[in-house]
């Protein structure tokens, strides 16, 4: 099965690609140590009826004065009318997010860059590997899966933090598990109280018996665990075309004018974040590329 | 003075003086004229008012790290090879403000920069520029979205183009096939021989133009004494480079020790991008007023070899010289083949002329290919 990614969605240009919202904090909910949910709804009623999203993609929040990020969207995509945006407090943006308040207004754009291949992954099984924040932009795919739970097989969730304390989301896990979701779960080092695995998440592999010609792979987190991640789909044979990664680099303006998000001939922002290892595989790990 | 209009395709004689004609046509119609000027120790662009204010009788001898203009002994319009700056200074600005945003009632509103964008009639326009113009269009106009910015400046600009006879010693654009011979996308071409103008009608606009001008068709002797200079230029230009094989070259040798030795001499300045005709990259800046309520966002010029461009949190991509040397390198000979169906490089040298400390992307990619993959 090979359907191409038919259904990305485009932003809002109104001829300026560029074109910022304004939209309102509705919700701010802490998920972990310095990681808070923003629930974003655009001001303007029109504006956020045009609004959609596939799974994966990500916005672009403008601080006035200060800066903007490019933020994955976190929430599901069939309620785009409330949009989670799950941000870690790292720099000078992600900062001052942290001030802000329910009833706040900060600008909006989007939604940029390509999706999970949610489409693809119809009638298949479904690995989710993934570390940290890494859940979040993975979040969306989770709620397609339990909204349309009869189109695909055996979904897997295989999460890791450093800490049970840096994990997401946690008080969903029972939710999705009672949508026929296996979530497996690991901290980095054992801590009192946790009776789950201890190690890194690509070892999460190891309990796994996976279909290899009809499982995709979706992973997000460090480089350098999706590069085990890799490994670890390969040698149970999964073909290069049904894992898929998202990338993290320096989107800055979500529409290729700026340069910044590159690597070797993808622009994040376009054909990436989420890309298959397939499409990837010679620029991926090069060091400092 | 014939009642004809030239046809599209055509190619007419005028006298040098006449030039300056065109230029008043030019300006008549509203274009703002920006054109080759002597200024700060080169030949840079700059508004121009008429042909005393082209660089007469100067041309400009270029090397790795060298740039020094000199007197021709002649009175050629556009006897020198390429300045610094290149067009881009005015189809993409380095510093556009893209827009406002201005904080009111708990809300804010944000509006677009809807200034008109100035209608410039681009004067002596080299082959390798116009190359590099059309490398730009693709960039921002030829994908799902379009920049507003350079839209409306690139429409209604006029571009009078000139042909080559004078390649200097960082030129290379016979090797990227973007001169020295001026490829298509202009209005007037012109070929300057030592007294008159051989001119080759582009468009309507330029049909337009030049029925106002004292015009005879070209002879016979005009259009081969301009195809040969033309030709001799050809075999004048100062380096060049073997683009077989690329991309894969480049993607094939990313561990290549020779960008460890390419990094102990490029000292990460931005020169080349700056110069550079194609180099797109940009950033935006947040400059707000003193309550902080009003604040213009500021698109402007930036640099793949500044250490901040690959930020992300928690570190920058490309934290040495080496990163970012080869990122610039295979952008423009590689991956940009891949991203825009052509090489991003045009051959014009600049990036070589104004490197500080001379490095050559010709000797770099050549070094890449003598020395092979290094296991």
């Amino acid at each position: 099965m090979n359907v191409p990614n038919t259904l990305t969605a485009t932003p809002m240009t109104n001829g300026n690609p560029m074109q910022d919202y304004p939209a309102v904090v509705t919700e701010i909910t802490e998920d972990a140590v310095a990681v808070a949910t923003y629930m974003l709804a655009f001001q303007d009623v029109d504006v956020g009826q045009q609004f959609n999203f596939s799974a994966g993609q990500f916005n672009m929040i403008l601080l006035p004065g200060i800066g903007e990020v490019p933020i994955s969207i976190s929430s599901d995509p069939g309620t785009p009318q409330s949009l989670g945006h799950t941000i870690r407090y790292a720099g000078n943006v992600t900062s001052a997010i942290a001030r802000l308040q329910t009833g706040d207004i900060v600008g909006l754009r989007g939604p940029y860059g390509s999706h999970w291949p949610m489409d693809k992954a119809i009638g298949q099984d479904i690995c989710i590997v993934t570390g940290g924040i890494g859940l979040a932009p993975l979040r969306p795919a989770i709620y397609e899966i339990i909204n349309k739970r009869d189109d695909y097989g055996q979904v897997i969730l295989l999460y890791g933090a450093r800490t049970s304390a840096d994990m997401l989301y946690t008080d969903e896990f029972d939710t999705w598990q009672n949508h026929d979701i296996q979530v497996h779960t690991t901290i980095d080092r054992a801590e009192e109280g946790w009776s789950g695995h201890v190690g890194v998440v690509p070892m999460l592999f190891y309990h796994l018996r996976l279909d290899p010609a009809n499982t995709l792979v979706l992973t997000c987190g460090p480089e350098i665990m999706m590069r085990f991640v890799i490994y670890e789909a390969l040698a149970r044979r999964i073909p290069r075309e049904n894992i898929y990664v998202s990338m993290e680099r320096n989107m800055k303006c979500g529409v290729g004018f700026c340069g910044h998000c590159q690597i070797g001939p993808k622009f994040m922002c376009k054909e990436g974040p989420v890309l298959s290892f397939a499409q990837f595989e010679p620029f991926f790990g090069v060091e400092d590329f | 003075m014939p009642d004809l209009t030239p046809n599209i395709g055509a190619h007419v004689s005028i006298e040098k003086s006449s030039l300056q004609q065109v230029l008043d046509v030019l300006k008549t119609m509203g274009y703002s004229l920006v054109g080759p000027t002597l200024g700060e120790g080169a030949i840079v662009y700059d508004d121009i008012d008429g042909i005393d204010d082209l660089p007469r009788g100067w041309t400009d001898r270029q090397d790795a790290a060298t740039y020094q203009l000199q007197k021709r002994g002649d009175d050629s319009y556009f006897g020198y090879v390429v300045g610094p700056q290149s067009w881009k200074k005015y189809l993409y600005p380095p510093s556009y403000r893209l827009g406002t945003v201005e904080r009111k009632n708990g809300s804010y509103s944000s509006t677009p920069n809807d200034e008109e964008a100035p209608r410039y009639a681009l004067i002596g326009v080299r082959a390798c520029e116009l190359k590099a113009i059309t490398i730009q269009d693709n960039v921002f106009l030829g994908g799902d979205y379009q920049a507003p910015c350079y839209k409306s400046r690139r429409q209604s600009a006029f571009v009078l183009a000139v042909n080559c006879t004078e390649p200097g010693g960082t030129c290379f654009c016979t090797s990227m096939d973007a001169g020295p011979q001026v490829g298509p996308g202009f209005d007037l071409a012109l070929t300057e021989l030592d007294d008159v103008f051989v001119v080759e009608i582009g468009s309507d606009i330029a049909r337009h133009v030049m029925s106002e001008i004292p015009w005879q068709p070209s002879g016979a002797f005009e259009l081969q004494a301009a195809r040969r200079a033309i030709a001799s230029a050809e075999t004048r230009m100062g380096r060049q480079l073997d683009t077989s094989d690329l991309p894969d070259l480049l993607y094939n040798n990313l561990d290549h020790p020779r960008w460890d030795d390419v990094a102990q001499r490029c000292l990460s300045c931005t020169n080349c991008t700056l110069v550079c005709p194609t180099c797109f990259c940009s950033d935006v800046l947040e400059i707000s007023d003193l309550t902080g309520q009003k604040v213009d966002r500021v698109r402007v010029w930036d640099s793949c070899f500044s250490l901040e461009f690959s930020h992300v949190h928690g570190g920058n991509i490309r934290p040495a010289t080496r990163s970012r040397y080869r990122q610039w390198l295979t952008h423009k000979f590689a991956s940009w083949i891949d991203q825009f169906g052509s090489s991003g490089c045009v051959g014009c040298g600049r990036c070589i002329t104004w490197c500080p400390v001379g490095i050559d992307v010709t000797e770099e990619v050549a070094a890449i290919r003598m020395e092979g993959p290094q296991q």
